[in-house]
């Protein structure tokens, strides 16, 4: 028999977004064809690694294996900022505003912003600003941060059904990036994306956040869903779903239990600081292949070997 | 599979005798076609209509087992190309390499770590199951005998050899046990057919890293009668290999290219910088399509990982896992320990175990069959009410392991408070715990206090 590779016929694209601004500007997306597809068309931006910082320490909650590689600036957010960019090459700086979150530290949002303006300040790349998930909180803080950063086309997150009035308004108001955080499904992300739409956000400022699901712990959810809405964009021409993706992957997988688990408490499960790399480089790898594209990371070993990967991947 | 109705209606005899069993011998087409019904019980269907249906109707990639036993991996049979389509059935196996030249000391670390690492997750194991044993230097006995120490775990296995001799000698001793025989190239895949049929195992074909080279070697191996056939594509670069599996699949499924419509198996070991690279070379094609992942060694900390990854994507979509209803004690809990209920879909099951754990605060968790729903969906469906949750927890035995009469039910749930209380009865104090299972450490300790 002769063969003929089978074709899969694409009849749409992912839009690009830029983020950030001056030489360190990142542009995400573009992409015509199915991750790392590039046998059968143009992916002009490879997916990128973005570095996370807390805006507190987080030494109470971290593993000794997530914290050795920063131990001299978990104190400091823009220093950790600067070390992401300076010793590991990030691209492009998450910051995680933990110490808004009214069920913890309950910083004031002004106080938040003013960190996560030292942040921002401290680095050229692109930054992203992730929220606690509250919607009274997120507003109140990002609406600040977007006010501080003004001009910067920093990314804020995550933008829900319950706050996108506000945080939209805010993106709007300052020209900056809008991520817009669906629960894992295909409909929801569209709907979103509609009412931002609505709102008068431009779909040149506009990524997706389906929500991740760490390794073990649903992932298979947010890779499917990650495959269905770039199936959509990309074959079905649902234009609505044609914005790039994110994936916040170190906060999910270096919360779970195996993770975390030191050598004593669990000798099955090997080196604890290899483990909780590959844990979340594996979390990372599963969902560049299944659509994302910003990775969102944490151990400086991960990056590295996402890294490589990606670009033996392009 | 293939063929519709009425395709298959075509090739009857069409004389509506009865004797399959139905009275016509379309209604007996339209079984065949859904899988109700088999071939063979119409005793007038024509030896060319036999042949035309079973190709046609055979599975458009053939599934095959490697191995016997506990340890055995079913490869093959997959249907579609995104999991979320219907599900993918058989998950890859795991493969640990050993090699006829490596010291006997390496050997046993490998022997040894493969058979600690065994995890049990909600009722599973989760473990690697085979060996890839590669010839070094040719040398049969020594071949033999390294597959000899290898077969005692009960592994299922590779042989990896281009030499006619050496597997002859190996596929001879070791038939019994089904090891997949590697590799039928160009140069020796008439001797490798033949003996390969006379083993009766399955055979890999190793190509010259094009799919051209592959579809020979297959197409060579069908004329001579053998159907269990594994694909090498001989590709040893990421980036190719991944384009040739996705090509692979969607030619098999999208096309029903037989020449492709094999089980493939990966070399990841030739394929990455050290373990830690092999991993993520592994991590892809256990996403898009191996079905023999070979790598060079097993440490815990790298398998573990891709077992729960492998876990995960091999999880059929439409059918949430779930954890087996019942009392879960965390922290050794005592007679005085808290006792929280929650619902069995899995995720709320480890995240909320998870959490009780990391809070090191004694427990007493109570896993109620929600039918995999979580607790808000499971309460909004009517399976986690006070009277469900009630019987549940006067049935489950908790009542015998504590003293007091404390339940915490899941913030999401507050609303079945009330019932819940008078389901159990008087003395019973319902307290309502935190929406998010990231607030448990804080309530429980908050309880301490």
């Amino acid at each position: 028999m002769t063969f003929q590779p089978s074709k899969q016929v694409y009849s749409g694209k992912i839009r690009e977004v830029t983020l950030g601004i001056g030489d360190k500007a990142v542009t995400i997306g573009g992409k015509g064809v199915f991750s790392f597809h590039s046998f059968e068309g143009s992916i002009p931006n490879p997916p990128r690694i973005a570095m996370e910082v807390w805006d507190k320490d987080p030494s109470e909650d971290w593993s000794a294996a997530a914290k050795a590689p920063f131990s001299d600036v978990l104190s400091d957010p823009a220093a950790w900022a600067r070390k992401c960019v300076d010793a590991y090459g990030a691209e492009i700086i998450v910051v995680q505003t933990k110490s808004a979150d009214p069920n913890g530290d309950n910083r004031a949002a002004a106080e938040v912003a003013a960190t996560v303006k030292k942040v921002v300040d401290a680095v050229d790349v692109p930054v992203i600003v992730w929220g606690v998930a509250n919607h009274e909180k997120d507003v109140d803080v990002l609406k600040q941060v977007a006010e501080n950063c003004s001009g910067k086309r920093a990314a804020l997150c995550p933008v829900e059904e319950g706050d996108y009035k506000q945080i939209g308004a805010a993106c709007l108001g300052y020209k900056q990036v809008a991520v817009a955080s669906s629960p894992i499904d295909v409909n929801l992300a569209k709907q979103l994306n509609i009412l931002l739409g609505n709102l008068g956000v431009s779909q040149d400022d506009l990524i997706i956040d389906p929500t991740t699901g760490g390794l073990g712990y649903g992932l298979e959810y947010t890779y499917s869903v990650m495959e269905r809405i770039v199936q959509a964009a990309l074959t079905q021409e649902d234009d609505k779903l044609q914005q790039p993706i994110i994936a916040n992957v170190a906060n999910e997988t270096w919360k779970c239990k195996e993770s975390n688990l030191s050598a004593e408490d669990a000798p099955e499960l090997g080196d604890p600081t290899k483990r909780g790399v590959l844990m979340e480089a594996i979390t990372a790898v599963d969902l560049l292949i299944a659509g994302a594209d910003v990775v969102v990371m944490r151990h400086p070993e991960a990056v590295k070997l996402v890294k490589k990967y990606i670009a033996k991947m392009m | 599979m293939g063929l519709t109705g009425i395709q298959i209606f075509k090739l009857l005899p069409k004389t509506n005798c009865g004797e399959c069993g139905v009275p016509t011998c379309l209604a007996f087409a339209m079984n065949l076609a859904s899988g109700k019904a088999e071939l063979a019980k119409c005793p007038y269907v024509s030896e060319e209509a036999k042949e035309k249906l079973a190709t046609e109707s055979a599975p458009p990639i053939r599934p095959l087992t490697i191995g016997t036993g506990e340890y055995a991996v079913k490869v093959g049979g997959e249907t579609v190309l995104f999991r979320h389509e219907k599900t993918f059935v058989n998950p890859p196996g795991f493969a640990v390499l050993v090699s006829t030249d490596e010291d006997e000391a390496s050997v046993s670390g490998k022997i040894d770590r493969f058979k600690k690492a065994q995890y049990d997750r909600v009722g599973l194991k989760l473990r690697a199951e085979m060996f890839a044993i590669k010839d070094a230097n040719g040398d049969a006995a020594k071949f033999c005998a390294l597959a000899k120490k290898i077969s005692e775990t009960g592994a299922s296995m590779v042989f990896i050899s281009e030499s006619v001799d050496v597997m002859t000698a190996a596929a001879d001793s070791f038939k019994d046990k089904k090891p997949l025989l590697h590799g039928a190239t160009a140069a020796n895949v008439e001797a490798f057919g033949n003996l390969a049929k006379a083993a009766e195992c399955p055979v890999a074909v190793k190509g010259d890293g094009s799919l051209k080279s592959v579809i020979a070697l297959t197409e060579k191996l069908t004329a001579m009668g053998l159907k269990d056939i594994v694909i090498d594509t001989g590709t040893r670069e990421l980036k190719k290999a991944f384009e040739e599996q996705i090509l692979i699949r969607r030619s098999a499924l999208k096309d029903r290219f037989r020449p492709l419509g094999f089980p493939t198996i990966v070399m990841a070991n030739e394929m990455g910088d050290g373990l830690m690279e092999e991993a993520l070379v592994a991590a892809t094609f256990v996403a898009k399509y191996g079905a023999v992942i070979v790598m060079s060694d097993l440490q815990p900390h790298v398998i573990f990982p891709l077992l729960l990854e492998r876990l995960n994507i091999y999880t059929d979509p439409q059918r949430p896992m779930t954890a087996e209803q019942g009392i879960y004690p965390i922290n050794n809990p005592d007679e005085n320990s808290p006792v929280l209920v929650t619902c069995n879909f899995s995720l709320t099951y480890f995240i909320v175990s998870g959490e009780i754990e990391g809070s090191r605060v004694p427990s007493w968790l109570c896993v109620q069959d929600t039918e995999g729903l979580s607790v808000m969906t499971a309460w909004a469906a009517g399976k986690f009410s006070g009277e469900s949750v009630g019987s549940f927890i006067n049935k489950c035995g908790i009542k015998d392991k504590v003293k007091h009469k404390n339940i915490i039910i899941p913030g999401y749930a507050a609303g079945i408070s009330g019932e819940l209380e008078e389901e159990l009865g008087a003395g019973w104090t319902i307290s309502v715990g935190p929406r998010e299972a990231s607030q448990i450490p804080k309530y429980l300790k908050s309880l301490k206090a």
